[in-house]
């Protein structure tokens, strides 16, 4: 293909984020020898965090009110690029930064968008993409059309360090955005309160999903998480519901863990959970569902309902202990 | 306070989902469509909001199966206007065209604050409250998981991974997608709802012309070929169990 790539470089607290990496990596495999991959940078002082990034160069826009993400001043300063240099494609992360950054500007521009997307691959000149819908169960496949296309993109075609280089990119400062009338203020970031056990720190995780059912079933799988001496976690329905604190939440706006051993209780496996359990060493599975997308992730799994499998496993652990 | 609240319907993913005969969609006649998860957070954030402040709560859904029973659950819940909107919602939509059919609300109503789901699960072309937000030159904060608002301006709590809360404020009006509302969505008694069925009003509007641009379109929709499988233990919930605790003892666990 021909033209530019651009990507969008996501940034937190002084961190560029592993999406970014693994954006310029599925980048830099459609280039090719004969487009240009172009990393797009908004920040405050933020120079440094071009050091890693896999590209041939970086536009880098420093401004006070850049410093952390806002989507009005994304769309402001983006929109002005976009429509200027036209590139071939731009890519996002599925994310907090890149979907709604993209989304807008798709609006604002007249500009196509492809969301939810897992892989583009090229076929000659033309670019196919494939997005996975209904929370994993389906993947859809077309083509970009010709012209500017705009595509965020989950995590899992590549590695965070298939995105990285050694050398640093040429950077290329651009003229400062005029981002005088937003309405849109950072007040504070809120760290995680470190109360509670750090989840990504332990060996054996029991996680729960939507077929825990209800409150009170939490205590059966709480039980087993301390025989295997080790705490409950769970996925976003279980914690929207009150049922778990944020602390324990496994997925995209929560933690990405890597035990030993995540047994998943009622977990379908929608790509905002999966996502967490890329270094995860082996994942067991308990749906009832038999086209549960976990399965398709999972070592080991069985058909049968949590909530009865529960005090079986229990008492068999228990017993394996010698209590 | 005026909270308009948009609510899409999606496939219930409980239902086998099977694709139409030209392969490019699902079959409308074999799927069953629910309230969009994040839009009934959204709806619920609103009623909080009202319950702590005031103002009106107003509900604008797409006509599809199962919308009456959507609109007049949120009616149980607190909403104080209801709106279908007519139109061939099942057929060519995306999310591009939606914001556009519910934009001329935001118009006429001129709400404080729109509440959308933060995304849903059925569409490729992005979220829709980003979408309507810049169509309606509007700010948009998205992945907010509570809401607080004073003196014409709101306080949002993103989330960002790991945990990490962004806390930003928004001059009103102002679009936001809700992940979470501050606290889980309410229960109704069906009690409530039948009564909500005699006492509330359902208003219609028709819908304007589908505008599809900005999507793209699907040449072929299937079902995941999985690169792996789990291997499947099978017994009963005894042999399951045991099995298990031999994995967990070779995993080194146990």
């Amino acid at each position: 293909m021909s033209g530019e790539i651009y990507v969008l470089i996501e940034h937190l607290q002084g961190q560029v984020l592993d999406i970014s990496y693994i954006l310029l990596a599925q980048a830099r495999e459609l280039a090719g020898n004969d487009a240009q991959v172009t990393a797009i940078l908004l920040g405050h002082q933020a120079q440094a965090l071009t050091a890693e990034l896999a590209a041939d160069e970086v536009f880098y826009y420093d401004h006070p009110l850049l410093e952390t993400f806002t989507a009005e001043a994304y769309w402001k300063v983006l929109a002005g690029l976009l429509e200027e240099r036209k590139p071939r494609l731009m890519l996002f992360g599925e994310t907090t930064i890149g979907s709604e950054t993209a989304g807008g500007l798709s609006m604002r521009l007249g500009l196509p968008l492809v969301s939810h997307c897992q892989k583009i691959v090229r076929d000659g000149a033309v670019l196919r993409w494939v997005s996975q819908l209904f929370a994993g169960k389906m993947l859809a496949e077309g083509d970009l059309p010709e012209g500017t296309a705009l595509v965020t993109m989950q995590p899992g075609a590549f590695k965070p360090e298939q995105g990285k280089s050694r050398q640093s990119p040429k950077i290329t400062p651009q003229p400062p955005a005029d981002l005088s009338g937003l309405r849109t203020s950072v007040k504070q970031i809120i760290q995680p309160s470190g109360e509670d056990v750090d989840i990504t720190r332990l060996d054996v995780l029991v996680s729960v999903g939507r077929g825990i059912q209800q409150k009170e079933n939490i205590e059966l799988a709480q039980a087993l998480a301390e025989s295997l001496n080790t705490v409950l976690a769970g996925s976003r329905p279980v914690v929207d519901q009150g049922w778990l604190p944020v602390s324990r939440l496994v997925g995209k706006s929560g933690k990405a863990v890597k035990p030993k051993l995540y047994l998943a209780l009622g977990i379908s496996g929608a790509p905002e959970h999966v996502e967490a359990l890329g270094n995860v060493e082996m994942i067991v599975a308990i749906n009832t569902d038999p086209n549960a997308p976990i399965f398709n992730l999972a070592r080991f799994g069985a058909t049968v309902d949590a909530l009865d499998l529960l005090p079986v496993l229990s008492e068999k652990v228990q017993q394996a202990k010698g209590g | 306070m005026k909270t308009l609240v948009l609510i899409q319907m999606v496939p219930d993913l409980v239902e086998e989902l099977i694709v139409d005969r030209d392969g490019t969609r699902l079959d409308s006649y074999n799927t069953h469509w629910v309230i969009n998860e994040f839009d009934d957070f959204a709806l619920e954030q609103a009623v909080l909001l009202k319950e702590r402040q005031g103002g009106e709560v107003i509900v604008v859904a797409p006509a599809m199966e199962g919308v009456e029973d959507v609109l007049f659950t949120a009616a149980a819940k607190g909403a104080d206007l209801l709106i279908r909107l007519n139109g061939d919602f099942e057929g060519e939509v995306n999310n591009h065209s939606l914001a556009r059919q519910f934009f001329p609300f935001i118009t006429q109503l001129k709400p404080d604050l729109i509440l959308t789901g933060v995304s849903a699960h059925h569409r490729h072309d992005g979220a829709l409250g980003a979408l309507i937000a810049a169509l309606a030159d509007l700010p948009y904060i998205g992945y907010v998981a509570g809401v607080t608002v004073t003196d014409g301006k709101a306080v949002a709590r993103k989330e960002y991974p790991g945990g990490i809360i962004c806390e930003m404020e928004v001059q009103l009006p102002a679009v936001l997608g809700i992940q979470s509302p501050d606290t889980p969505p309410r229960y109704v008694p069906i009690s409530k709802i039948r009564q909500a069925m005699k006492t509330a009003q359902i208003e219609e509007q028709e819908a304007g012309g589908a505008d599809l641009s900005g999507g793209v379109a699907i040449s072929r929709l299937i079902q995941p070929q999985a690169s792996g499988h789990a291997v499947m233990l099978e017994g009963d919930l005894d042999q399951i169990a045991e099995k298990l605790v031999a994995i967990f003892k070779e995993q080194g666990v146990l």
